[in-house]
C-alpha cells in the first residue's frame, strides 16, 4: 500500500502549482483553472486522509467541495464573460479601477 | 375657599390668553377686572372669617394636594391665610382691582389683541402674587416669586417692539435671577439644616433656639441668602438697578407691580420669616444698613431726575429702603404698615402720572410739562394728596407709617439710621413737591413744538396723529381712571388710621393684628405683646411725640424748600446745578452705578464668555476635539487607503500570505 505521505506530497505539489498559476498567469480563465487545481489538491488530501483513517467523512467533504467548485466555476465564468464584454480583455490587471 | 383667591385671576388669564384676541375691549378688560373684583370679594370674606377667630389661632389653611412626596420629605401645596397674608391679599386684590379698572381706560389705544394680551398678563401676575403671599411653605412661595418675576418681565417689555422696553424687561429678569439664585440657595440651606420648608414648623423650631451671634451660623447664612433674594425682588442695593428701567412698561403696570405689590414681596418674605430673621441679629443689622443706604441713595437720585416716572421709581426704591430699615430694626409691624400705606399712595402717584402722560400723549419729561393744574383738576388734586401722604405730612397715611419706622429706629438706639431716615424724609418731601410744582404749577411748557424725546412713547399707533393738538385740548382722566384715582386718594388719606400710635390717642390696631404672624405658633405670643406697650410708657410717649414733631417739621420744610426753589425761584435750581456741577452730574447719572456694573460685572462676563468660553473653550476645545477627531481619521485613512490597490492579484497575494502566516503560527508554535 502506498504510504499516506506520497499522496500528501502530490497534493502539496498540485496546490503549489495552482497557487503559482493564480499569481503568475495573466489570464482570468487560466486563473480559474488554477483555482480548480488548488481545490482538487485539497480533495486529494481529504480522500487520502479518509482512506488512511478508515473514515467516510473525507469522501463526503470531497463531494461537497466538488459541488461548490462546479457552482463556483459557473459563476466565475459568467463574471469573466461579463468582464470581457466590458473591457475586451482577460488580463486581471485591466480591472484595477475599484480603488482609492 | 382660599384657592378661589388666586384661581379667579388665573381663570381670567386663561380666557384672555386663549380667546382674548377675538373679544371686544370691553369684554376682555371687563372680564379681567371682574376676576380681580371676585378675588377681592373672596379675600374680604376670608379675612372676615379670620377676624372672627380668637387671636392665637388666627389662621386658615387649605391643603390642595400633596405636591411632592419623596421618602420622608412630604410637601403639600398648602394655602394659608394669617394676619400678615390677610393684609397682603387685601392690598393685592384691592389695589389690583382699581388698577385693572384704570387700565381699561389707559390702554384703550391698543388694538384688541394687544389689549387682551395686556390684561392676561396682568391677571396672571395677580394670580402669582396671591400664590406668593398665600403659600404656606418656601416652595409654594417660590412658585409665586418666580411667577411674578416672569409677569414683570412680560409687562415691562409689553411694548417689545421698542428696543429700550425689551432691554429693560431683560435687565429686570436677569437682575432678578441673581437674587432668585440666592433665594433658592437659602431655601435649600434651610431644608438641609432644619429639615422643613414649612413656615410654621420652621418658626417653632427656630424659636426654641437661642439667637445666633456672628454671620456664619446656620440661621445667619440662611437669612442672608434669603435677604439677597429680597434685594433682587424688592430693588435694594446692590440689585435695585432694574426698577428704574422697569418704567418702560405701561404706567398701570408700574403702579401695580413696581410700586404696590411685587416689589414688596421681599419685605413680605422677611415678615413671613420674622422669627428666623430675629434670631440672626447680624443679618438684621445688614438688612437695616442696606435699607437705610438704599433709602438715602435713591432719594438723592430722585431729586434730579427729569422723567416723571423715574422720579417715582427712585421714590419707590427709597420707600422700600424704609421698609427694610424697619424690618432690620425688628419692627416688622411697622415695615408691613409702611408697605400697606405705601401701596396706596405710590399706586396713586403712579396712576396720577399715568393720567398726566395719557393727557399729554406720551410726554414724560417734567421739563416739558407745567401748568397742568387748570386742565387736569382731578389728577392734580389726587396727585397732591399722594404727594402729601408720601412726604409724611401729619394725619395722612404716610405720616403714621413712616413715623412708626423712625420711632422704632430711634427707640432701638440706632441714631445713625434714624438720621439717615430723617434726611431721606426731607429729600422725599422735596423731590415729590418738585414733581408736583414742575408738573402742575408754573407756566405751560408743553406747547413748544413736539420734539421727539427718547422717552417718548412712539408705541401708540395714534400718538403722532394726536400730537398736533396736544396743546389745545387736554382731557382730564376719563371716568375709569378718575374712579381709581379718587378711591386711592381716599385710601391715601385714611389708610393710616388703622395704625394710629398710642400717644395720639389712637390704637395701633394693625400692629396688634399682625403680631401673631411674627411669632412662633406655640410661643407665648399673647403675653409678649401685652407686656410690650406698658414698658416705659411714660418716657416713650414724650419721645414719640418729639420725634413726630421733628418728622412733621422735616416734611413741611421739605415741601417749603421745594416751593421756594421750583415755584418762586426756578433760577435757584439752575444756579445750584451749575455751582455743584459735579454733584449734579453724579446724581443725574445715578451715581454711575449702571456704568460701574457694566464695567465690573457685565463686560467682564461678556468678555469672558465671548473670548474665553466662546472663542476659547467652545471654538478651541469643543470644536477642536470634534474637528480633530475628523482630521485624525482623515489623515490615517490617507495612509491606509493606499492598501486598496484595486488589483485582484494583490488581494489574493495578501490573503495567501496571511493564511500562510496564521497557519505557520499554529503549526510551529
Amino acid at each position: 500500500m502506498i504510504p499516506l505521505s506520497y499522496y500528501l506530497v502530490v497534493s502539496a505539489v498540485l496546490f503549489a502549482i495552482g497557487t503559482a498559476g493564480v499569481f503568475l498567469r495573466r489570464n482570468l480563465i487560466t486563473i480559474l483553472l488554477s483555482i480548480e487545481i488548488m481545490l482538487n489538491a485539497v480533495n486529494l488530501s481529504f480522500v487520502a486522509f479518509g482512506r488512511q483513517f478508515g473514515n467516510l467523512d473525507g469522501q463526503i467533504i470531497v463531494f461537497f467541495v466538488m459541488t461548490v467548485a462546479a457552482a463556483e466555476a459557473a459563476v466565475g465564468l459568467a463574471i469573466v464573460i461579463g468582464l470581457f464584454r466590458h473591457r475586451e480583455s482577460l488580463n486581471p490587471d485591466a480591472f484595477a479601477t475599484l480603488k482609492w | 375657599m382660599l384657592a378661589l383667591i388666586p384661581l379667579a385671576p388665573l381663570l381670567g388669564f386663561l380666557v384672555n390668553a386663549s380667546v382674548g384676541r377675538r373679544l371686544a375691549k370691553t369684554t376682555s378688560g371687563g372680564l379681567a377686572s371682574a376676576a380681580m373684583l371676585a378675588s377681592f370679594g373672596v379675600s374680604l370674606l376670608a379675612v372676615w372669617q379670620l377676624a372672627g377667630l380668637p387671636v392665637e389661632q388666627r389662621a386658615i389653611e387649605q391643603t390642595l394636594y400633596t405636591w411632592i412626596a419623596s421618602g420622608d420629605f412630604v410637601l403639600d401645596l398648602t394655602l394659608r391665610v394669617d394676619p400678615l397674608s390677610a393684609v397682603m391679599i387685601l392690598v393685592i386684590t384691592g389695589i389690583g382691582s382699581l388698577i385693572h379698572i384704570y387700565s381699561t381706560a389707559y390702554m384703550h389705544d391698543e388694538v384688541d389683541s394687544e389689549y387682551a394680551r395686556y390684561f392676561s398678563y396682568l391677571n396672571l401676575f395677580a394670580a402669582f402674587m396671591l400664590i406668593l403671599v398665600l403659600g404656606a411653605n418656601f416652595l409654594v412661595l417660590f412658585v409665586g416669586w418666580e411667577g411674578v418675576g416672569l409677569c414683570s418681565y412680560l409687562l415691562i417689555g409689553f411694548w417689545f417692539r421698542k428696543q429700550s422696553a425689551a432691554d429693560a424687561g431683560k435687565k429686570a429678569f436677569v437682575v432678578n435671577r441673581i437674587g432668585d439664585y440666592a433665594f433658592i440657595l437659602g431655601t435649600l440651606f434651610i431644608f438641609v439644616r432644619f429639615g422643613t420648608l414649612n413656615f410654621q414648623q420652621l418658626a417653632s423650631m427656630v424659636a426654641a433656639m437661642p439667637p445666633e451671634t456672628g454671620v456664619f451660623g446656620a440661621m445667619s447664612i440662611a437669612t442672608l441668602l434669603l435677604f439677597i433674594g429680597a434685594t433682587g425682588k424688592s430693588a435694594q442695593i446692590p440689585l435695585y438697578v432694574w426698577l428704574p428701567d422697569a418704567m418702560e412698561g405701561p404706567t398701570p403696570v408700574s403702579a401695580l407691580i413696581h410700586a404696590a405689590t411685587m416689589v414688596t414681596a421681599g419685605v413680605y418674605m422677611i415678615g413671613r420669616n420674622a422669627v428666623l430673621f430675629s434670631h440672626a441679629p447680624e443679618t438684621m443689622l445688614i438688612v437695616a444698613t442696606i435699607g437705610a443706604l438704599t433709602a438715602l441713595m435713591a432719594a438723592t437720585i430722585g431729586l434730579v431726575q427729569n422723567d416723571i416716572k423715574r422720579v417715582l421709581a427712585y421714590s419707590t426704591v427709597s420707600q422700600l429702603g424704609y421698609m427694610f430699615l424697619a424690618m432690620g430694626m425688628g419692627a416688622f409691624g411697622a415695615g408691613i404698615f409702611h408697605l400697606y400705606t405705601h401701596a396706596f399712595f405710590k399706586a396713586l402717584l403712579f396712576l396720577g402720572s399715568g393720567a398726566v402722560i395719557h393727557a399729554l400723549h406720551g410726554e414724560q419729561d417734567v421739563r416739558n410739562m407745567g401748568g397742568l393744574k387748570r386742565y387736569l383738576p382731578i389728577t392734580y388734586w389726587t396727585f397732591l394728596i399722594g404727594a402729601l401722604a408720601i412726604a409724611g405730612v401729619p394725619f395722612l397715611s404716610g405720616f403714621f407709617s413712616k413715623d412708626e419706622i423712625l420711632f422704632e429706629t430711634f427707640a432701638a438706639g440706632h441714631w445713625i439710621f434714624w438720621t439717615m431716615g430723617v434726611v431721606t424724609s426731607l429729600l422725599t418731601a422735596t423731590y415729590m413737591f418738585r414733581l408736583v410744582f414742575l408738573t402742575f404749577h408754573g407756566e405751560r411748557r408743553h406747547d413748544v413744538p413736539p420734539v421727539l424725546h427718547h422717552d417718548d412713547a412712539s408705541h401708540r399707533p395714534d400718538s403722532a396723529s394726536h400730537r398736533h393738538d396736544s396743546g389745545s385740548h387736554l382731557h382730564d382722566a376719563p371716568p375709569a381712571m378718575a374712579l381709581a384715582l379718587i378711591v386711592l386718594a381716599l385710601g391715601s388719606v385714611l389708610a393710616g388710621y388703622i395704625g394710629v400710635p398710642h400717644v395720639l390717642g389712637g390704637e395701633n390696631r394693625l400692629a396688634a393684628w399682625l403680631e401673631p404672624s411674627f411669632h412662633a405658633p406655640q410661643a407665648t405670643a399673647v403675653e409678649v405683646f401685652e407686656a410690650e406697650p406698658e414698658a416705659g410708657e411714660e418716657g416713650e410717649a414724650g419721645l414719640e411725640l418729639t420725634l413726630m414733631a421733628v418728622s412733621s417739621a422735616i416734611a413741611l420744610i421739605g415741601i417749603g424748600l421745594a416751593a421756594f426753589i421750583w415755584l418762586k425761584r426756578r433760577d435757584v435750581a439752575a444756579s445750584m446745578a451749575r455751582t455743584y456741577a459735579g454733584l449734579h452730574r453724579l446724581l443725574l447719572n445715578k451715581y454711575y452705578v449702571d456704568e460701574v456694573y457694566d464695567a465690573t460685572v457685565v463686560q467682564p462676563i461678556r468678555i469672558a464668555s465671548q473670548e474665553g468660553l466662546w472663542r476659547g473653550f467652545d471654538v478651541q476645545v469643543v470644536d477642536g476635539a470634534v474637528n480633530g477627531t475628523g482630521a485624525l481619521v482623515a489623515a490615517g485613512s490617507t495612509v491606509l487607503r493606499r492598501l486598496q490597490t484595486g488589483s485582484v492579484r494583490a488581494y489574493a497575494g495578501s490573503m495567501f500570505v496571511g493564511v500562510v502566516v496564521i497557519l505557520g503560527y499554529y503549526l510551529w508554535r
